[in-house]
């Protein structure tokens, strides 16, 4: 059994003389969550139409769960649920029948979708709204909504383009927390695409980074910070003040730079006006500490800066420009 | 695939159509369709429009009914169709009811068909519906097919009507030759409207924002309606010296022209259904007139002398339809 259920291969997308997909090349596993990250016009929401089969590859060819998206475009959306990124409803129509609506249109028997309509709508806790019509709800109902709208056909793969988008901390928590519970309890395998860095990071088992429709790095997060910041991988910021007895008046610090460049590990060290910004490949806060307090001088503040996708991003991006 | 095949024979085709793989599911075609038609029945535009129709029709009516009398008095070959009547006469005041409904047909089927797609798209709707496992022309030809079926309940409804009222008013019932006749002008008008649907419908796939499209189609409207045998006629004077007249070659001409437009179609159609002693709908020179005893055609003779209208109109719909559906089909869902 093949375990990966999204092939991308040597997807391209063109535009006139614009090339939005360059030479894609993805596979997604089945069961994992996969966020594509990126900034806006980099081509994630078109890579995503045309997996769905909504807009024709220039060349290359995708596959979901052995069917190919161009020719086979019915069967793929059988197994995959589409959140858009502009989620609408019919707002004459309440939330249970817009539900009921797209239950009927996948052939889904009305009594089976009945079911399946209440309980996915508890499992977004929107019961007590069903009878509400759409129109009526908030940007973080409509966006649950949608989501129980994407499960009602029982799909293996779901797609959801900028779930988060407008939505507010709470709502976006609530949302997130709904993805990551289906992918852990159900087995469903997800692909989203965001360029809000903290959400992927917190549920995304791998990410893709997209910049001008290049796939420039494909692994999980933490095999994504090793890569870039083998040298450096942690940052220490130390504030240090000379004590008001030193008699030191020119280069000042000179010492202490000597100190703490004399420590293994340490890779680099700059200086900001009395703020340290020291680059190691390993963990060395302890003995900077200890350097520091130990030659007099006033450790006045000190922190660990760990990479997080924020700077891998920043990273990345800057590289690309 | 055998079982595939002995299910299909087992299930008849109607069937087939309107439910899904068991019995418990229907196709979902028809749960568009249904969808349609429920939305159009309970947006207030389709309340508006209705009750416009329903009051010029009422009003028509009624003065067809008081000057009924008037009219039967000129002793014409007519007067067999009293009946007919009740549609085409009028005291000056209002025009009668055909003439209503070819003015205001349009203006239905613009309405019902301006923003089927473009409002879809504005609401990001159609982007999960298309996400859905339903092959993509559905939605277009189930969106048509509801407009349609609207229309067309609606218009029966109405000629049934007035027909009653008709019934009631002058107590004299239709022949069968007048229902038949009724029958066939209702049809038209249908397919009238659905020419005007269609064209609306281009217009809402075309054209992102529903306003746009809704001007574009009454623009459409009004064109043909008003400026385009204006238009025709300024050409024709151009090229005739004053004083003259054209020739009967030249005005057959100008007739052709002029019956491009869909407006020009359906009231030929309409006068010869509801006029049974038309017998000619272009010019006749005085040697074909001599001899000629007033009379009527019968239904048979007033189809064949329309029938390359109704097949002008029909392929104007066709027409309008299959660029909508070819511009639908290509467009980048977005």
């Amino acid at each position: 059994m093949d375990r990966n259920i999204i092939k991308i291969h040597e997807l391209y997308k063109k535009y006139g003389s614009q090339t939005v997909v360059e030479n894609l090349c993805l596979n997604i596993k089945e069961g994992e969550v996969f966020g594509l990250l990126g900034p806006n016009g980099a081509g994630k929401s078109t890579t995503i139409r045309m997996i769905l089969g909504f807009s024709e590859p220039s060349s290359g060819s995708i596959t979901v769960g052995g069917y190919s998206s161009t020719s086979q475009a019915l069967k793929v959306k059988e197994l995959v649920g589409y959140l858009p990124e502009e989620v609408g409803f019919y707002n004459n129509l309440t939330g249970y029948e817009n539900l009921m609506y797209t239950a009927r249109l996948n052939r889904i028997p009305v009594q089976e979708a009945e079911e399946r309509v209440n309980n996915l709508l508890q499992k977004v806790n929107l019961t007590d709204e069903a009878t509400k019509k759409a129109g009526a709800y908030s940007r973080g109902m409509k966006q649950r909504l949608g989501l129980a709208d994407v499960l009602v056909k029982n799909p293996r793969v779901i797609i959801l383009d900028e779930p988060t988008l407008g939505l507010d901390p709470k709502g976006m928590k609530e949302l997130l927390g709904l993805i990551s519970d289906l992918s852990k309890n159900e087995g469903l395998t997800v692909l989203f695409s965001s360029h809000h860095l903290h959400q992927v990071q917190h549920i995304c088992d791998r990410v893709g980074l997209f910049v001008d429709g290049k796939l420039i790095a494909c692994d999980d997060i933490q095999s994504l910070s090793d890569g870039l910041f083998t040298k450096s991988a942690i940052v220490i910021e130390a504030k240090i003040n000379t004590p008001a007895s030193s008699t030191l008046k020119n280069n000042k610090y000179s010492a202490i730079i000597d100190k703490i460049g004399k420590i293994k590990d340490v890779t680099d060290i700059k200086i900001n006006d009395g703020l340290f910004t020291i680059e190691c490949s390993i963990d060395v806060t302890a003995d900077v500490a200890k350097a520091i307090v130990e030659n007099n001088y006033d450790l006045t503040y000190l922190n660990k800066k760990e990479y997080g996708l924020d700077d891998i991003y920043h990273k990345y991006f800057e590289g690309g420009e | 695939m055998a079982e595939e095949l002995k299910r299909r024979k087992a299930v008849p085709f109607f069937n087939r159509m309107f439910w899904g793989k068991n019995k418990d599911t229907i196709n979902p075609f028809w749960v568009i369709v249904n969808k349609e038609i429920a939305d159009h029945i309970r947006s207030w535009r389709f309340v508006v429009l209705i009750t416009i129709i329903a009051l010029t029709c009422f009003g028509s009516m009624y003065t067809a009914i008081t000057s009924i009398g008037e009219a039967l008095k000129s002793g014409k070959a007519d007067d067999v169709f009293i009946f007919l009547k009740v549609f085409t006469v009028s005291d000056g005041t209002l025009p009668s009811y055909f003439i209503f409904i070819s003015f205001l047909g349009p203006l239905l089927g613009i309405g019902l068909g301006f923003d089927v797609i473009n409002s879809e798209q504005n609401r990001g709707t159609l982007t999960r519906v298309l996400a859905q496992p339903i092959p993509r022309d559905y939605l277009i030809n189930a969106k048509f097919l509801a407009a349609l079926i609207v229309i067309s309940v609606l218009f029966l409804v109405l000629s049934l009507l007035v027909i009653g009222a008709g019934l009631i008013a002058i107590g004299i019932p239709p022949t069968p030759e007048e229902f038949i006749r009724i029958f066939l002008f209702t049809i038209a008008a249908i397919i009238y409207v659905a020419f005007w649907l269609n064209l609306s419908i281009v217009f809402s796939i075309r054209f992102q924002q529903p306003a746009t499209s809704a001007l574009s189609g009454i623009a459409s409207w009004l064109f043909f309606t008003i400026f385009y045998s204006m238009i025709v006629n300024v050409v024709f004077n151009i090229f005739i010296p004053e004083g003259k007249k054209l020739s009967i070659a030249g005005e057959q001409l100008k007739l052709a022209i002029q019956r491009v437009a869909p407006n020009q179609l359906f009231s030929d159609i309409t006068t010869s259904f509801l006029s049974p002693s038309v017998r000619s709908l272009g010019p006749l020179t005085m040697q074909q007139m001599q001899g000629a005893i007033p009379g009527h055609l019968p239904v048979d003779q007033s189809f064949t002398l329309v029938w390359s209208q109704i097949v002008g109109l029909v392929a104007l719909s066709t027409l309008c339809f299959i660029v909508s559906y070819v511009l639908f089909m290509k467009k980048e869902i977005k």
